[in-house]
């Protein structure tokens, strides 16, 4: 009777202890939640700061200037008046000229990775391809100012104002004196900069294309250019612009490497080959030097525009990446 | 029979010159990558030189090395993946575990995607408004605190990704055991997934290595050896980007050997990164 009691005792604090032991651990259950939900929370915060921040940041100079600020090209400290326009003009101007060269050039990677490539170099093409996106921006800088514009200056700038001296149109636009440093010599950088990003997505896109496909049109006695023309490209399509999207993000908001090779020259001139700036250019230059609320302010200003063409380029470029997962997801 | 044997030379000669044309284009990546690194290498070994590792900026025409501009890196780095990687490893947990399809995990996933891609610079400048000009100075921490910016999408992008990967039979024998769902994540899904998180922190801080601009106007500059975090600190890219624009000579060559130290620091990060998720396959 004894043993039968202590056994009955001895289960009810087990019992007790087991219900202890589960509610603890759904205690803890729950604030782990919280803490990776608070952390999920943490993201969308920084985001809203920035936004806020900026908008705060900016509004003596949208005091000041208004949206005339978009369409001024007056950059002038010491009498207090700025406007953002050469700036954003050189913003758009490189990274447009940068994506006509990277996207076909990105494109032609991709193709010939996946299709034209012998199997066992792949890898190393595509790793070596790669390894130029994790080169940091500082590095292209430097490199550009020493050795590629100096190189660009003498061997390709001049050559091209010779030859397209008196043309109309062409000749102006690639006319001037041959700097080595400006827009021109910027937009190739930032192009070799964003081509990874752009062979990396095209190429993931081109593998989802299934094989079937491919064979089937192969068997037609289509050729390469066919097969990759045809079907795989339009099969692709979403990702391959997405791709690009997501290159022109990087390129419009790239710093260091445009700091050093664009000249920064508040200045719109109508050859390419002349200095000229960007919104990153301008801020990295001179927002430790601006002296006064409203210089801060203004330069502030061109950050949050900055951000709001990114925002939707980049934003863009996601709404086609996830249509891509859509498709692939109904497949 | 003749139009078809034009038809067909047609069509060989467009698929050659789009095969050339494709071939061109690996070449033309791979050349910039030669000549990106062989200047690297012609003019950063040169520069090289064990003062590098011992003394600290100089004044033009001094000789002089880039201790406090190293120290500063690795500090700030340092301190930006320790705080930034529980973050980002948490968010990146909800949204795999947790969140998955709800319309918060999406917005999260949405504004994550973002903040990767979005202008260092512009990060930058939010942490000057809200933790420059409060203080009233710059310092390390703020070059800490836009550097951790920088690091969280990094990890959660990577973290989300690799949670995914694990096959959900794992979870629901853990489950079936009596775990909690907390201790299914710690003990078994993050176990599993270790590898491929690790990779995401190393990319984070091969991103951040060379990160130079929301340092301009957050860490500012050194001239002097420092480690207090209040106070202003030097960094690698911006000695760099100070010394490159300068005119003097030995300035140039200090910066070609920066440039060769923060290359080779993010070359292997990516490159260890690389052979770990193939260690993961």
């Amino acid at each position: 009777m004894a043993d039968i009691a202590l056994t009955e005792a001895d289960a009810t604090a087990q019992r007790a202890a087991r219900a202890e032991t589960t509610r603890r651990a759904g205690r803890g259950d729950a604030r782990f939640h919280v803490l990776t939900w608070l952390a999920a929370a943490a993201v969308l915060l920084i985001f809203a700061g920035v936004i806020i921040s900026l908008v705060i940041g900016s509004i003596p100079a949208f005091k000041a200037f208004g949206f005339s600020f978009l369409t001024s090209s007056a950059w002038n400290p010491t009498s207090n008046i700025f406007g953002g326009l050469p700036s954003i003009y050189g913003t758009l101007v490189t990274s447009f000229l940068a994506m006509l060269l990277a996207v076909p050039v990105g494109i032609g990677i991709a193709i010939f990775l996946t299709e034209l490539c012998p199997r066992p170099l792949r890898r190393p093409i595509g790793i070596a391809i790669e390894l130029l996106a994790g080169i940091p921006s500082i590095i292209y800088g430097i490199w550009g100012l020493f050795v590629f514009a100096p190189w660009l200056q003498a061997h390709v700038q001049q050559p091209i104002i010779d030859a397209t001296d008196g043309i109309p149109l062409i000749g102006s636009l690639l006319g001037g004196a041959p700097y080595g440093i400006g827009v021109f010599t910027a937009a190739l950088i930032l192009s070799i900069m964003v081509l990874p990003f752009i062979s990396a997505v095209t190429r993931d896109v081109f593998e989802t294309v299934p094989t079937m496909l491919k064979e089937a049109t192969y068997g037609l006695g289509c050729t390469t250019w066919e097969v990759m023309w045809r079907v795989v490209l339009p099969y692709a399509r979403s990702g391959v612009i997405g791709g690009a999207m997501l290159a022109l993000g990087r390129a419009l908001g790239e710093t260091m490497a445009v700091t050093f090779v664009i000249g920064n020259a508040h200045t719109i001139d109508a050859s390419l080959f002349a200095p000229g700036t960007t919104i990153s250019a301008t801020i990295a230059n001179e927002f430790t030097e601006a002296t006064g609320a409203l210089y801060t302010s203004s330069l502030i200003f061109l950050g949050l525009i900055l951000f709001f063409i990114t925002f939707i380029v980049l934003a863009f470029a996601q709404w086609m990446l996830l249509a891509l997962e859509r498709q692939g997801g109904t497949k | 029979m003749i139009v078809s044997k034009g038809l067909y030379l047609r069509r060989r000669i467009v698929n050659g010159v789009f095969i050339t044309l494709s071939i061109a284009a690996a070449l033309f990546g791979l050349v910039w990558l030669a000549f990106i690194l062989s200047a690297l290498i012609s003019q950063g070994i040169v520069a090289l030189s064990p003062m590098l590792f011992t003394h600290s900026t100089p004044p033009p025409g001094q000789p002089g090395g880039l201790l406090n501009a190293i120290i500063g890196s690795v500090l700030m780095s340092v301190m930006a993946v320790v705080l930034g990687t529980p973050i980002g490893l948490f968010a990146g947990t909800y949204l795999a575990e947790y969140g998955k399809h709800t319309g918060f995990a999406f917005v999260v996933r949405f504004v994550n995607d973002i903040l990767l891609s979005a202008p260092s610079i512009v990060t930058g400048l939010f942490i000057y408004e809200i933790v420059v000009l409060p203080m009233g100075h710059f310092s390390a921490w703020a070059g800490t605190l836009s550097l951790m910016v920088i690091v969280i999408p990094v990890v959660v992008r990577t973290t989300e990704n690799m949670l995914i990967l694990v096959p959900n039979g794992l979870r629901e024998a853990a489950s079936a055991l009596g775990a909690p769902m907390s201790f299914v994540i710690r003990a078994v899904t993050w176990q599993a997934a270790k590898a491929g998180i690790i990779t995401g922190v190393l990319l984070a801080i091969a991103r951040i290595s060379g990160e130079t601009a929301p340092l301009l106007f957050t860490a500012l500059n050194n001239q002097f050896l420092s480690t207090n975090l209040n106070a202003p600190i030097a960094s690698l890219p911006a000695v760099i980007f100070q010394y490159a624009l300068s005119p003097y000579d030995d300035w140039h060559r200090l910066a070609w050997a920066g440039a060769l130290l923060i290359t080779a620091t993010v070359l292997t990060l990516s490159i260890l990164a690389r052979l770990l998720e193939n260690k993961r396959n």
